[in-house]
């Protein structure tokens, strides 16, 4: 049982095959870094918003708005340098929140999923209250959750988890439903093991699925602790972002305010591209939405 | 012989009726060919034999008695009609999945791997995704496959069909060398009567739905085969024939 001879001019001669091999070389091919294109890509958008501060900052001063109505760019870059020093630890207190959440909401995604993945009949029985959990707004139960839960951190986990888990549930649920019909066929055919469907099959044909979900998340549990700050900020004992700028919207503040909000903005679009980035990294070599079409 | 299919029926939960008294021999080493038109039941027929589903009606019975189980894992090998490549796999753990699956020693499993990638001549080609390969390279991922267990019946499922004329030639060229070599049992279902008579040692003619076997042609031309019968006046004949009976089998 050896190679056949006879087979071996047809190494790359597949009618059309030909052309397609010799440009992908066999191997996925390392992707060149186009630092000039992305560069070029970049400009529009920073170009629109150096453009978008400079008229902001003209027409504060033009029109002699005061500071506590709308402070001017310089004047909020001015306060975020000057208050980093009460700014900063703030942020470190509505990441560590909206990080935990998010694992929670992953780890927890996740398995709900896998839960709902092993039978309709769990499914169906479940997802409805999956489904109340997402649409109820987290502004409305909030207080009762800082109520019930002493501990304020556990509660605003416990909010902003509420926010972020359901997509990860929705999108890994579908995903482990999406396996190939032929190849649970062909698995069926090799006497493959429950266990062995999902580990080798479902698993890999959800994760897609599951990183679109934790993306979508990422900015939902930033959303759900700054609102459950919000809520719990009220009661004046937490100093996360949101706190901040309750504070100072109470103190006329504005600047100050201007730049805690601009420091959650920040956040929120670091941990899209994180997550963006995760997702190509993972995806790279075989799914369609991280691989550059060709031709 | 392998197995007998006896008065099988098959309907499937939505009414349809995709079988109705199908009598079929599968012989030990032949290489056999389902014809019939589209959605005759001719992939059914292949399903049922690979235990991917039960008969509504009638019995397949199994060389070796064992009636019920039919042949242990592994001695079947499945072409399907598309490539069903995990596309996050490499070429390499493609071809070695029926050998995870059951659990196969890993040096046992590479030796085996390297043969079957080789039968198909992909050798080179063993860390490429599925997608970075063309339609022809991904059916012979898909074939090495099936061969990687060693598979005593080998049943494929239209596995050329939507594949480009020449690659499909070339196709059927290397399965005809193969077989000559390893005759393994093969079951090969497709809607060409060009492809079924330059493949097959006998074809079966399916009618339309509900599929039985209508009649049988043995192709009675030598092996190995190669591009030359493809033009001989023998060929056509052939053809002419299986022609006539498919168009008797499609009327009745």
């Amino acid at each position: 049982m050896s190679s056949l001879p006879s087979t071996e001019p047809t190494r790359a001669a597949d009618g059309a095959g030909v052309g397609e091999l010799e440009t992908t070389s066999a191997v996925a091919p390392p992707r060149r870094v186009d630092l000039w294109g992305a560069g070029r890509r970049a400009l529009p958008p920073v170009a629109i918003g150096v453009a978008g501060l400079v008229v902001w900052e003209l027409f504060v001063r033009l029109n002699h708005i005061p500071y506590y109505i709308l402070p001017g760019p310089l004047l909020v870059m001015g306060a975020l340098v000057k208050d980093w020093g009460t700014l900063y630890p703030s942020l470190l207190v509505t990441l560590a929140i909206t990080g935990a959440a998010l694992l929670v909401a992953t780890v927890a995604g996740v398995a709900i999923a896998i839960l709902f993945a092993q039978s309709r009949w769990i499914e169906s029985s479940l997802f409805p209250y999956a489904v109340i959990l997402q649409v109820t707004p987290v502004v409305a139960i909030a207080p009762l959750i800082i109520i019930w839960v002493k501990n304020i951190p556990l509660a605003l986990l416990i909010c902003a988890w509420i926010v972020a888990f359901f997509p990860i549930v929705s999108n890994t649920t579908l995903g482990l439903n999406s396996a190939d019909h032929n190849l649970l066929n062909l698995f069926q055919l090799y006497g493959a093991s429950r266990r062995q469907v999902f580990w080798y099959l479902r698993l890999p044909s959800a994760m897609p699925y599951f990183l679109g979900g934790l993306r979508i998340s990422g900015g939902l549990a930033l959303i759900g602790a700054v609102v459950a700050e919000f809520v719990a900020g009220t009661g004046g004992v937490q100093s996360g972002l949101a706190y901040r700028v309750l504070e100072s919207g109470y103190t006329m503040q504005i600047p100050r305010m201007f730049a805690a909000l601009f420091m959650i903005t920040c956040s929120g679009i670091l941990i899209f591209l994180g997550l963006t980035a995760l997702s190509h990294l993972v995806l790279r070599t075989w799914h369609e939405s991280a691989v550059r079409r060709e031709g | 012989m392998i197995a007998r299919l006896r008065q099988v029926d098959k309907i499937y939960a939505n009414g349809v009726v995709a079988l109705r008294g199908l009598d079929l021999d599968v012989g030990e080493g032949e290489f056999l060919s389902l014809l019939g038109p589209s959605g005759c039941g001719k992939s059914t027929v292949l399903r049922l034999v690979a235990g991917l589903g039960e008969v509504s009606g009638g019995r397949i019975e199994w060389a070796g008695g064992n009636g019920r189980t039919g042949l242990p894992r592994g001695d079947i090998g499945f072409v399907f009609q598309e490539p069903t490549l995990m596309p996050w796999a490499t070429v390499w753990k493609n071809v070695q999945l029926p050998l995870t699956l059951r659990g196969v020693p890993l040096e046992e499993a590479a030796a085996r791997g390297r043969e079957a990638i080789g039968m198909v001549g992909l050798e080179g080609f063993e860390h490429a995704y599925p997608r970075q390969l063309s339609g022809g390279m991904k059916m012979r991922v898909s074939i090495a496959r099936a061969l990687v267990t060693h598979p005593r019946l080998l049943l494929m499922d239209e596995p050329f069909a939507s594949l480009d004329e020449i690659t499909r030639f070339k196709l059927d060229n290397d399965l005809l060398v193969l077989w000559a070599r390893q005759r393994w049992t093969v079951v090969f279902v497709t809607h060409s009567v060009y492809e079924s008579v330059y493949l097959s040692t006998r074809i079966a003619v399916m009618t339309a739905r509900p599929g039985r076997a209508a009649s049988e042609v043995t192709i009675e031309a030598p092996t190995p085969r190669d591009e030359s019968f493809r033009t001989s006046p023998l060929y056509n004949e052939y053809c002419r024939h299986v022609s006539a009976r498919l168009a008797e089998a499609i009327r009745s």
